[in-house]
């Protein structure tokens, strides 16, 4: 390696990639006795119970929500979908990069995937599963959702296969199933190492039986990594495609309708590219807290914090260029309710909005040109936390500014959100967070087999 | 017709479920457990309902062990009967489902009803089932009986006797039966002294004034719009609120449509947005001073013997003189082929003098005609209450019978009736509700509703239909004759032996049980219509005084509520929900402002008013109304409609709106009165179901100018897409093909086909919050856009021609499209096509995705957001039409093109060995439209009355370039506008 390549900021050598000095022993100590029964702090404390009272407010207003109907929420007709869909696409769109970061790069080779890739694919988890609750919420019936899928019945019906939402159904069911496996088999060998430390431990027993049971039995055997390093590729290689093929689909619900501001050819990769966006974005909102709080410093370190600064930038240029293209296409298809559709985001009722989406998807991340504020952990964590709020905004502009003013003006109408569309968005949050916190306690944060391997790596580079 | 099947209603929630799961479409095996469980439940349902509130009627009937004669459960009887409103007959014929009366269609022989009716006979089936009607005989204000109460009457009889009836007065609203009059002439006969009075708030005593000054005698005018080339309506409107308003609509519209565009021309000065100006060909809002005014030096223009020439100053609006020579001459053009009809705000002197410009122009006899007053022993309404709050004052009252009417809300706010009524010691009200008259006075009775009663009543024209129940009444209550009967003796006959008494005395007792037979059957009593008189020359009344309101004043104008009336439908959740014609307001009323005036006040839409009398010092009646401004209304004028602010309606009806009855008096009666406004800072929102009327230049509801259409009949519409422009497969109908054609030329607005198909459709009232929400589930909606003339040239319009903007009514059901945007996007599969070109919605199949909405462009798909249909209150389920699914939370809906007609139509087909003949599906909306703007039938039939109507030029499809290509279509509206105002 010449000197040089220091200052390219190459992420391809292990020293680039871990600070200090860290062991193999050393280093699962540090990550593994986190999922041990380490001593949780005040704030740690206060947090879980936070998101706890948060989760249980979710659970409440799903009861009340099954009780009483969508009605609760401010939807009507012509608005017919409101918060629901906008928070499942924009939960969907977070689930993306965990899944992109984890899979693309072992498909790739990319060895600095291993630091970021458990809490990037949990994250995954928790916000697909948060994002397949919505749709299933904002049925009438949501007790008949498995109406969706084929299965044989007296009734003698089947799906509507026209449908996008059919499309849709299976996409984010084949997804939730991949990243879930994804997930799964990249801890099994850590679940190993958690079920042998326990068996080491005084009170640990019950620890050792789940998560041996979890760890399905694994020795560390040369077929068992064989068998681990195939699966692993094979999973990577199926989700990296269902990554865009699951965005696209969610694109997709809207695309096919003939709504002015949904039927859009632009929208799969438009959509993917916000995916993107928010998915680094809640990515940098989680790992930024997480490497202060549980000193991980040395294995995510301000590199790999800035190099996901830059796709951030790059996104942000990706989507400007997609709200170009919208506004361009609607005015040159001639189109009186595309070009209405495009005015009324720009200075109609719902316009603030609009204004407000530009600002933190395409003005707030010029920022990031500024290396000072790259490596700048808390206008980093600044910048995500804008940018996670835009992409809902923009969410929220797709999925009510465009039918809420659409062919007939005898139909248009307003929606304006009730309390429990706050309730729903704010308590999914908490949600969020409340599984995160309980994946930071229970399972090891950074996918120790891998880290392991870097640290092998580097005690043999050449100095 | 002894055996007329009234069938005790069973109110039992078991018996009602049961009857919701039946299976429909014909009976049973014998001996299936099915129908032994029915008739049990029957059976135990005849008992409960004589052990309980309602008892069999007083009548042979038969049990339901031997099925009678044509009552088939599941297949529907229809009884010709009256609705009676305001004292007039319309003819309906009322729809019995196993006895259960549930759905009111017009009665084709009925001269007012030809086959459609209004919003108010629509609603009135609702009233009926209201649990909230009167149910008990109040006495004090406690609960009691009908026992009682005859007990009560008792000594006042005999001091009636001794006394002939002095201080003893009966007030009614008006009255055409022919039996009550009967029973009237008799009763005061026999107590001479005592007086009967008339009170009705909606009563036109102007037009009676009118007739006195014109012909020195109380006529009714006939007009015969049908046979007229030009109608001038000054201030009137020809279409609503009065006892011939559907029949007119039939006869204008006679020769106004599609098939022969510019039939007639009708021009409509207007003081308030009224249904006959938003049709006309041209329209002109003025002040009602203004418009007298120009009635006046019109009928000098045109010479109208003994009109002053200059009576008055020509008027200010600029347009008006230019309108006085384009009437003058297009009257004058079409002598003995005009019309001219004078409206309610006009005063009686001016009303006269269209009396003598209709006789001047030759009209009399051919486009109008003159009868008898149909109205019993005609009056002035407001004088005789008058009289009576006066008489009650002055203690001369001791027995006061209130028989139907609410007084004490509705009576004119000068003559002090509340007041005076405490001072009456023996008060009784009869009525529908223990309303605010009710609760005031001594006494209340339950009053039997008009479809559980016998009575008769006259149409507009005069002539009489006998009205027979279709239902025992549900609580007990009794009619207007019974209890006038009662009054007159204890063991007095039940109202059926009254009303064929009266008639055999008519028929002659030999001939009397085939006429009974054939009135009932008929729903009308054979040549009784009024014959024309002639009404001699009108005499012209020397021209009255029109004072402008003073200086920062307004005219007022009280007008019954489009939904609510008088306010005697206040509880009626179908017509509170019915958006107004022009606001598109539910569940309120509103002061109605011009834009300029509105500016020059500094007040907008939603600001609260303080709306108080112009002449009278400070603690006089005020009320408070918040404003809604439209831009049809004329400026310098507010209008209030009557009707709300009820404290004693019921839970749907209590607050809702505001009380304009204190403005109300007897002088405003007779002339114009003056109202101040000012702001009081407070704001309110309003609920309203179409928030834009501009048509954003969208070419939606198209209009187009005679001149243009003559020129080029198809106009210059962008083609339509080619029909193999999809990627799906083409559906080939083999059978049927159901269209429906829409004439915008015909359509005036009427909101009828909306409640219908409520009525019809078990579409379920979600209240005040959920309209606001924007969550009304109305399956036909009639859309209002104010459009300019030929509006799909694109031209953008300059001020000269904002002023041009005309009302379009566009009645929008769904457009059942052959390439349905809603059936790709389901995913269930709960929207599909039917093999006749429908689009059904399967309600158990559907999961509630919305995405069928979404994606259709007309937005006629409702959902049911939360529970809307009221499942509780069991009378309620008796109404349900049972042949439609009634449709729970979490499920879309929407128009079927009432596939449940279409289906009792193949039933009688297929039995025949024959195809449904055109005309025998006829769905609700098409049935009630007065004007006959919807038409449906099978595309298949070439000849049929669909095809041929989509065969005019004037045809398109709305939103046509999404290429959904719909099946119902619309025709575009043909503007005879006058050149001369262009």
């Amino acid at each position: 390696m010449s000197p040089r390549s220091r200052h390219t900021q190459d992420l391809s050598t292990p020293s680039e990639l871990l600070g200090g000095s860290w062991s193999h022993a050393a280093f699962s100590d540090k990550i593994a006795a986190r999922a041990m029964g380490y001593p949780v702090s005040k704030p740690g404390l206060a947090a879980f119970l936070f998101t706890f009272v948060g989760m249980l407010i979710f659970l409440g207003a799903v009861a009340w929500l099954v009780f009483k109907g969508v009605g609760i929420w401010g939807i009507n007709v012509p608005v017919v979908w409101g918060f629901a869909i906008t928070n499942y696409v924009w939960w969907i769109g977070i689930g993306m990069a965990g899944t992109f970061i984890s899979a693309a790069l072992l498909v790739t080779r990319q060895r600095w995937r291993g630091a970021v890739s458990r809490a990037a694919e949990s994250m995954t988890v928790f916000a697909v599963a948060i994002a397949g609750i919505f749709p299933i919420l904002h049925l009438g019936r949501p007790w008949f959702f498995y109406w969706l899928a084929p299965y044989p019945n007296v009734m003698n019906v089947w799906p509507q296969w026209r449908s996008p939402l059919v499309w849709d159904f299976f996409a984010i069911g084949t997804y939730v199933l991949v990243s879930l496996m994804f997930w799964y088999v990249g801890l099994i060998p850590d679940f190993a190492t958690l079920r042998d430390r326990a068996g080491t431990m005084p009170g640990r027993r019950a620890r050792q039986v789940v998560y041996g049971l979890l760890a399905l039995g694994w020795r560390g055997e040369a077929r068992h990594w064989a068998r681990y390093e195939t699966a692993s590729l094979m999973l990577a290689g199926l989700g990296t495609p269902l990554v865009v093929s699951v965005h696209t689909m969610v694109a997709m619900d809207f695309a096919i309708g003939n709504t002015p501001g949904y039927h859009s050819t632009i929208f799969p990769p438009f959509f993917v590219a916000g995916a993107f966006f928010s998915g680094f974005a809640m990515m940098l909102t989680l790992v930024i807290p997480l490497r202060r709080f549980l000193g991980l410093q040395d294995f995510i370190t301000g590199r790999h914090l800035a190099n996901a600064a830059k796709i951030l930038l790059a996104n942000s240029w990706l989507l400007a260029y997609g709200y170009c293209a919208e506004i361009f296409t609607s005015f040159y298809s001639g189109d009186q309710f595309e070009r209405y559709m495009t005015l009324n985001r720009m200075i109609g009722p719902y316009a603030p909005v609009y204004w407000s989406l530009l600002f933190c998807n395409v003005v707030v991340p010029q920022l990031l040109w500024r290396r000072g504020i790259r490596h700048d952990v808390r206008w980093l964590f600044a910048i995500s936390l804008i940018v996670n709020v835009g992409m809902w905004m923009e969410r929220f502009i797709i999925v009510v500014s465009s039918v809420h003013r659409d062919f007939l003006p005898s139909s248009w109408g307003m929606f304006y959100p009730t309390a429990w569309d706050w309730i729903f968005l704010l308590s999914s949050v908490a949600l969020f967070a409340w599984l995160f916190l309980l994946f930071v306690h229970f399972l090891p944060v950074i996918a120790m087999a891998d880290m392991r391997k870097l640290i092998q790596e580097r005690a043999e580079e050449p100095a | 017709m002894s055996r007329h099947p009234v069938i005790p209603i069973a109110v039992d929630s078991r018996a009602a479920s049961a009857r919701r799961s039946e299976p429909r479409g014909g009976a049973q095996r014998p001996d299936s457990p099915e129908r032994r469980r029915f008739l049990g439940l029957m059976a135990a349902s005849m008992a409960l309902a004589s052990a309980g509130c309602s008892g069999p009627p007083q009548e042979k009937i038969v049990p339901y062990v031997e099925m009678p004669e044509r009552m088939v459960p599941g297949v529907p009887l229809f009884y010709a009967t009256s609705f009676v409103d305001h004292g007039y007959a319309q003819g309906v014929l009322v729809e019995s489902d196993t006895g259960r009366p549930t759905k009111v269609e017009g009665n084709p022989q009925h001269p007012a009803s030809l086959g459609a009716t209004d919003v108010y006979a629509q609603a009135s089936i609702l009233q009926l089932w209201d649990p909230e009607r009167s149910q008990t005989v109040y006495g004090g204000g406690q609960l009691a009986t009908w026992d009682a109460f005859r007990a009560a009457l008792r000594p006042r009889r005999v001091a009636w006797a001794a006394n002939g009836g002095a201080g003893l007065r009966i007030l009614t609203g008006t009255v055409t039966s022919p039996t009550f009059s009967d029973q009237m002439a008799a009763f005061l006969a026999r107590y001479p002294h005592a007086q009967w009075h008339r009170h009705d708030p909606l009563h036109d005593d102007r037009a009676l004034e009118a007739a006195r000054l014109a012909f020195g005698r109380p006529l009714d005018t006939q007009l015969h719009p049908a046979r007229a080339a030009v109608i001038v309506s000054l201030d009137a409107d020809l279409f609503v609120g009065h006892a011939a308003a559907v029949r007119q609509a039939q006869d204008v519209f006679a020769r106004r449509r599609a098939t022969n565009p510019g039939g007639s021309r009708l021009y409509a000065l207007a003081a308030t947005p009224n249904l006959t100006a938003a049709i006309a060909d041209q329209s002109l809002a003025l002040p009602p001073q203004e418009i007298e005014r120009l009635a006046w030096r019109l009928a000098s223009r045109l010479g109208v013997d003994g009109v002053p020439q200059d009576a008055f100053p020509p008027p200010r609006h600029p347009d008006a003189a230019r309108w006085e020579q384009a009437l003058a001459a297009a009257l004058n053009a079409q002598r003995g082929r005009a019309l001219i009809v004078g409206g309610g705000s006009l005063s009686p002197a001016t009303r006269a003098l269209v009396h003598a410009m209709n006789a001047h122009l030759g009209n009399h006899g051919a486009t109008v005609a003159y009868i008898d007053a149909v109205e019993t022993d005609p009056v002035n309404h407001a004088d005789s209450l008058a009289a009576l709050a006066d008489d009650m004052r002055h203690g001369k009252v001791d027995d006061l019978f209130i028989l139907g009417g609410n007084p004490v809300y509705d009576a004119p706010a000068d003559a002090g009736f509340a007041a005076a009524l405490r001072q009456v010691p023996f008060s009784v009200h009869l009525g529908l509700y223990q309303d605010e008259t009710g609760r005031a006075a001594g006494w209340h009775l339950p009053q039997a509703h008009n479809y559980e009663q016998w009575s008769d009543a006259r149409a507009f024209d005069g002539t009489a239909g006998i009205v027979q129940p279709l239902i025992a009444p549900l609580y007990g209550g009794r009619s207007a004759h019974e209890v006038l009967a009662l009054l007159a003796a204890d063991g007095a006959q039940g109202g059926h032996a009254l009303v064929q008494d009266f008639w055999r005395r008519q028929a002659g007792a030999a001939a009397f049980d085939d006429f009974w037979q054939d009135a009932l059957m008929q729903g009308v009593v054979a040549g009784s219509a009024a014959r024309a008189v002639d009404p001699g020359r009108p005499r012209v009344p020397p021209p009255p005084a029109l004072p402008d309101p003073p200086s920062g004043a307004l005219t007022l104008i009280l007008a019954a509520d489009p939904s609510v009336g008088d306010g005697s439908y206040a509880n009626n959740g179908w017509l509170q929900e019915l958006p107004r014609p022009f606001s598109k307001l539910t569940w309120d009323n509103a002061a109605i402002l011009g834009r300029a005036t509105a500016q020059t006040l500094g007040i907008d839409t939603g600001d609260v008013v303080r709306v108080s009398a112009a002449d009278a010092g400070a603690g006089a009646a005020a009320v408070e109304a918040p404003v809604w401004i439209d831009d049809s209304q004329a400026d310098g004028v507010v209008t209030l409609p009557l009707g709300y602010g009820r404290t004693a309606a019921g839970a749907v009806g209590n607050g809702v709106g505001f009380d304009a009855y204190p403005l109300k008096t007897r002088a405003g009666v007779h002339g114009h009165a003056a109202v101040r406004l000012e702001k009081i800072g407070r704001r309110h929102a309003f609920a309203v179901t179409q928030h834009r009327l501009d048509d954003e230049g969208r070419d939606v509801a198209r209009t187009v100018s005679l001149t243009q259409y003559r020129r080029d009949p198809r106009g210059d519409y962008a083609p339509e897409p080619a029909q193999d422009e999809t990627l799906y497969p083409q559906y080939r109908y083999d059978s049927y093909k159901w269209g429906m054609a829409i004439d915008l030329n015909a359509c005036i607005g009427c909101n009828a086909c909306t409640i219908a198909c409520q009525a019809e459709n078990n579409i379920p009232v979600v209240g005040r919050e959920e309209v606001a929400r924007g969550r009304e589930m109305h399956w036909i909606r009639v859309d209002r856009y104010r459009t300019r003339l030929g509006s799909h040239d694109d031209v953008p319009g300059d001020e000269g021609e904002a002023k041009q903007t005309r009302t379009v009514f566009q009645p929008v059901p769904c457009m059942q499209c052959e390439n349905a945007p809603c059936e790709e996007v389901c995913p269930v599969g709960a929207t599909v096509h039917d093999s006749e070109g429908l689009n059904v919605q399967v309600y158990n199949r559907c999961v509630g995705t919305r995405f069928c909405s979404n994606n259709c462009p007309y937005k006629v798909r409702r959902f049911n957001f939360l529970q809307y249909t009221d499942d509780k209150v069991t009378t309620l389920w008796a109404q349900r039409n049972p042949d439609v699914t009634v449709r729970r939370r979490g499920v879309m809906e929407k128009c079927t093109y009432c596939l449940q007609r279409i289906t009792r139509a193949r039933l009688d087909a297929e039995r025949e060995g024959r195809r449904i003949r055109d005309g025998e599906v006829v769905t609700a909306c098409e049935a009630v439209c007065p004007t006959t703007a919807i038409v449906f039938g099978d595309m298949n039939d070439p000849k049929s009355r669909v095809n041929r109507a989509k065969a005019s030029p004037l045809d398109y499809h709305l939103l046509a370039e999404l290429n959904t290509r719909p099946r119902t279509s619309y025709a575009a509206r043909v503007v005879n506008d006058d050149p001369e105002l262009a």
